[in-house]
């Protein structure tokens, strides 16, 4: 009973149908971890215990019904973005710290029409802006490896929940790099879908054209069975896509050999040795299993970072108007007038870094500057997106690192927001093109896990998760757990 | 004295008469409850999307190919950005760049006759606001967002028309055809269909534009004429003064009847235009233009055309007929009982006595008090000459008002014509027996004096005796014939 937390999703799954354990049992184990563990980490903004007995309470009576879904009964944690029915959902900002969503988000309703048992609300960085989670209304994250260390962002919660072993699993977004990278600074395994695989309905938006749901996990196995639920079109969402979604559970154990892996020079070009080193490790990992590896080039890839800042402020700041005061959220104490009511409510309840990304969508957005800005980074986006098609027509794979050094200090660059912004440099690529990307534990530097990252064509997860499963059955690197929370 | 030549454009707004939202579920009934027809996705709540309706596609679709416009195999839906407490999301959903409708034109019969051709320059998708509601609440002010999402289609002219008048007919014909395709009630109060008029003004002969203004939210034909007449004196006056015209917006004031100012050039707004990445674009196959094609019903111009040369019809009374689907139908039941051969004897019955009655009852044509089949009924009467036109009038009231045959109300009233020439021609002889100075009077050349003799005997037949033969009966014994 004590080793719950080490357990994977599906031999979780195994007892609770065997009937060796019952979801309220499971539960209540993983509410008392985060009891004890949670605080230290501020890694949740809202722990759900009284629904999540209920939730359990009900798998374990459909259970007895005879049903026997993967994740029924399965405890999980909901990135503080997604709108759930009658729970706070904050997005990390005061704008929204008295916001009762009155509906479930489509991935909220599909994990728990799944039987999926939601524990609490992860800490994420302000309306998932960030790239360390020290944005956030509620605090910074500590990364549980070390945490005087950030966990990366947007979606710290949910990575070091994961990490910390307070869940099975979590849901996250990613709009340039929000899974990935603090999935790799955790040393967890981490799903960027294809944009429009998993429906963004009810996942409070920031920049549209980019954002997209997803997974943390402690495996790539395990992540393909939450992965299954959450994946499909949603009528609700006009750019979720209808095609199939196939079984990813069924692929992970094909093998590898033949597996043409691209090596993306940008990517390695300057790479800090001692993270290149951990790379040269892991390919050596693929060509033992079959692999082959060759050296592609993107070369507007290198424009990404530029173009992801013109783009997703644009988006944001149109995105962010409806937080006006009007109707939700925070609204300011005795406006005078409908101009103060605006300035006020707005200028309360976002952070720094929401307004700097606002201020800078407006201004890229503006009459004469218009062309200059956002035309001109939505052409260099169709390049990148070129590029990424190119390379896709000689390999099969993109295998680089997922950010270019470890976990930093908390406090280290929040006031540079540039170099902050630098994080995102191997993740931002995906998100522009629209590609699943992947990032899962290959090694350490410092003490601190890093992360190897794969990309993949359009809807092509089924072979990101079969390439990342195989990488773990040969190695552990995914099975380290942070000190104090084996 | 400069000759000024005014120049107008409008854009039409026509609310689509779709059952929901152009991006959610809700109901678009007029006159519900404040926010009773705003779910989620109208309030604008966090993590909501729009899902484009597609009825509303196909509406737009539809008065695109009824105007013989391009309609966009792809077209994009853009953010128009600005704050405003009636503007949930601070954006509002509409088409910029690439309008659904590109490049149509109509044309439009003014009264004198001639034909003016308008091209429409565009029609585009979007969603209309809600609504700010200031009386009655102290201190505050409310917000309905039933209206909030309504799919508008916005139908934005060419700068061809060059007077009030014009203006006028041009907006009566988008009127007439929106509500022929079904796509919109047409309801001007209810603010179903309204306009914004670009009103400018330039010495006759130069061809370089004026500098305009813009009036908005005009809601009535009456409007937007004497807005334009007043915009053009203000325009004038304040040129030949001296002054220059501003780009600015105004309102019409139909109470005082001006327009004003309704925001200065510093507060424009920057809208911030960028294609809105939460709905993909819109993509219309050819398939779908056909399958819309297919359901479009007779337009007024065809109908009109058929109504001249099947029916012998003027064009101007074409053109009523044809001016409102309702009426066509109409007159054509009236046709298909009497026979196409009295369609003008029918045109002025309908144009007529039928609009008057409707127009003084305030009734539409679906309410009128006679079924096209009793109309025809009168008709025939007067067709088979068991009563005069005159006559047919006394019976079409009785009709109208005690909702009775036309037959039926011949009988009991003993209207009958009188055809029995006997009959006649005893009447006639003793009304010339009675006025021997008239008679001579007339045969000495006074010829107009054959009307005192037709009233004379209508008089004493208490106007049943039939015209015609009165007519011919008269004249041969006031000829001194038998």
């Amino acid at each position: 009973m004590t080793m719950l937390h080490t357990l994977s999703i599906s031999e979780l799954s195994a007892r609770l149908a065997r009937k060796e354990l019952s979801s309220v049992e499971l539960t209540r184990f993983f509410l008392s971890r985060i009891e004890r563990l949670s605080p230290a980490l501020n890694a949740l903004i809202t722990v759900t215990a009284e629904q999540a007995l209920q939730g359990a309470q009900a798998a374990d009576r459909r259970r007895a019904a005879g049903e026997n879904g993967p994740l029924l009964g399965i405890p999980l944690i909901h990135k503080d973005i997604f709108c759930t029915d009658g729970v706070r959902t904050s997005c990390g900002s005061r704008m929204l710290d008295n916001f009762i969503a009155p509906y479930d988000a489509t991935v909220v309703a599909r994990l728990k029409a799944a039987g999926a048992v939601m524990l609490a609300k992860a800490n994420m960085d302000e309306f998932a802006m960030g790239s360390s989670n020290e944005t956030s209304y509620y605090g910074p994250v500590k990364n549980p490896w070390n945490t005087a260390k950030v966990p990366g962002g947007s979606s710290g919660g949910s990575a070091a929940a994961t990490a910390a072993r307070l869940t099975p699993f979590a849901t996250g977004t990613d709009t340039g790099g929000s899974i990935r990278q603090p999935a790799a600074l955790t040393g967890v395994t981490g799903v960027k879908p294809t944009y429009g695989r998993v429906s963004r309905y009810g996942m409070i938006a920031f920049a549209s054209s980019l954002d997209q749901a997803g997974v943390f996990a402690r495996s790539a196995a395990d992540a393909a069975m939450v992965l299954q639920v959450m994946a499909g079109f949603d009528p609700k969402d006009s750019t979720s896509v209808e095609t199939p979604v196939p079984d990813y559970s069924a692929t992970l154990d094909e093998p590898l050999k033949g597996l043409k892996i691209g090596l993306l020079r940008e990517f390695f070009d300057g790479l800090e040795p001692h993270n290149a080193a951990l790379i040269q490790d892991a390919l050596k990992v693929y060509r033992a299993l079959g692999a082959t590896t060759q050296e592609v080039s993107l070369p507007h890839l290198p424009l990404s970072v530029p173009t992801y800042y013109v783009v997703a402020p644009a988006e944001c700041s149109s995105n962010l108007s409806r937080f006006d005061g009007v109707r939700f959220g925070h609204r300011c104490e005795a406006p005078k007038d409908l101009m103060d009511l605006y300035k006020r409510s707005r200028g309360e309840g976002f952070g720094a870094e929401v307004k700097r990304r606002i201020m800078t969508g407006t201004y890229v957005l503006s009459a004469g500057y218009f062309d200059a800005y956002y035309l001109k980074a939505q052409k260099v986006r169709r390049l990148i997106t070129d590029d990424f098609r190119a390379a896709f027509g000689q390999v099969d794979l993109l295998i680089g690192p997922t950010t270019p050094t470890p976990a930093f200090d908390i406090g280290a660059k929040i006031d540079d927001p540039v170099t902050m912004y630098l994080n995102d440099i191997y993740t931002i690529g995906a998100n522009l093109a629209g590609l699943p990307g992947l990032s899962l534990p290959c090694g350490f530097v410092d003490e601190l896990p890093m992360g190897l990252q794969l990309i993949g064509p359009h809807f092509s997860e089924a072979k990101l998760l079969n390439a990342a499963h195989r990488f773990q059955t040969a190695t552990d690197w995914h099975r380290h757990t942070p000190r104090g929370y084996e | 004295m400069t000759d000024w030549e005014v120049v107008i454009g409008l854009e039409i707004h026509a609310q689509l008469a779709t059952r929901s939202k152009i991006f959610s579920g809700s109901a678009t009934a007029y006159g519900a409850p404040p926010n009773t027809q705003a779910n989620l996705v109208d309030l604008a709540y966090p993590g909501v999307l729009p899902v484009l309706n597609a009825e509303a596609v196909r509406m737009a679709v539809k008065f695109g190919l009824s105007i013989g416009a391009a309609v966009a195999r792809r077209s994009v839906f853009a953010r128009k950005n600005y704050f405003y407490p009636d503007l949930p999301k601070g954006y509002q959903i509409s088409q910029y760049e690439l309008p659904v409708v590109q490049q149509g034109k109509l044309e439009v019969m003014l009264d004198d006759g001639t034909v003016k051709i308008v091209g429409i320059t565009r029609a585009h998708l979007e969603e209309d606001a809600g609504k700010s509601m200031h009386e009655g609440l102290p201190n505050a002010s409310g917000i309905d967002l039933n209206r909030a999402g309504t799919p508008l289609l916005e139908i934005v002219s060419e700068p061809d028309m060059r007077s009030a008048k014009e203006a006028v007919a041009y907006m009566k014909k988008i009127h007439t055809l929106v509500r022929y395709l079904e796509i919109c009630d047409g309801n001007m109060q209810e603010g179903s269909f309204r306009c914004d008029a670009n009103v400018s003004v330039r010495p006759r002969g130069r061809e370089k534009f004026g500098t305009r203004a813009e009036i908005k939210n005009l809601n009535s034909f009456r409007f937007v004429e004497k807005a334009i007449h007043y915009e053009v004196a203000r325009q004038i006056e304040l040129i030949e003064g001296g002054g220059t015209v501003v780009q600015e917006t105004r309102l019409y004031d139909s109470d005082k009847d001006e327009t004003r100012p309704m925001r200065s050039k510093e507060e424009a707004n920057d809208y911030r235009y960028f294609p809105d990445p939460d709905l993909l674009p819109l993509q219309i196959t050819e398939e779908f233009i056909e399958a819309v094609r297919a359901t479009l019903p007779e337009l007024p111009d065809a109908k009109a055309a058929r109504f001249a040369h099947d029916f012998g019809l003027s064009a101007y009374d074409a053109g009523v007929l044809s001016a409102s689907r309702e009426l066509g139908a109409y007159f054509e039941a009236v046709l298909a009982e009497l026979g196409a051969a009295h369609a003008k004897l029918t045109a002025n019955w309908v144009m007529g006595e039928l609009s008057s009655a409707l127009n003084r009852d305030n009734l539409n044509i679906a309410d009128s008090r006679a079924s096209p089949a009793a109309l025809a009924a009168l008709l025939a009467r007067i067709v088979d000459e068991t009563i005069s036109g005159k006559i047919a009038k006394e019976v079409f009231e009785a009709m109208w008002s005690e909702g009775q045959a036309a037959d039926a109300i011949i009988d009991a009233k003993g209207l009958k014509q009188i055809t029995d020439s006997g009959a006649i021609e005893g009447v006639i002889d003793a009304v010339i027996a009675a006025n021997p100075k008239q008679l001579a009077d007339y045969r000495s050349g006074k010829d107009k004096l054959f009307g005192f003799f037709v009233g004379q005997v209508m008089k004493a037949t208490a106007g049943k005796a039939n015209p015609a033969q009165l007519n011919e009966l008269l004249k041969t014994k006031l000829a001194g014939g038998a």
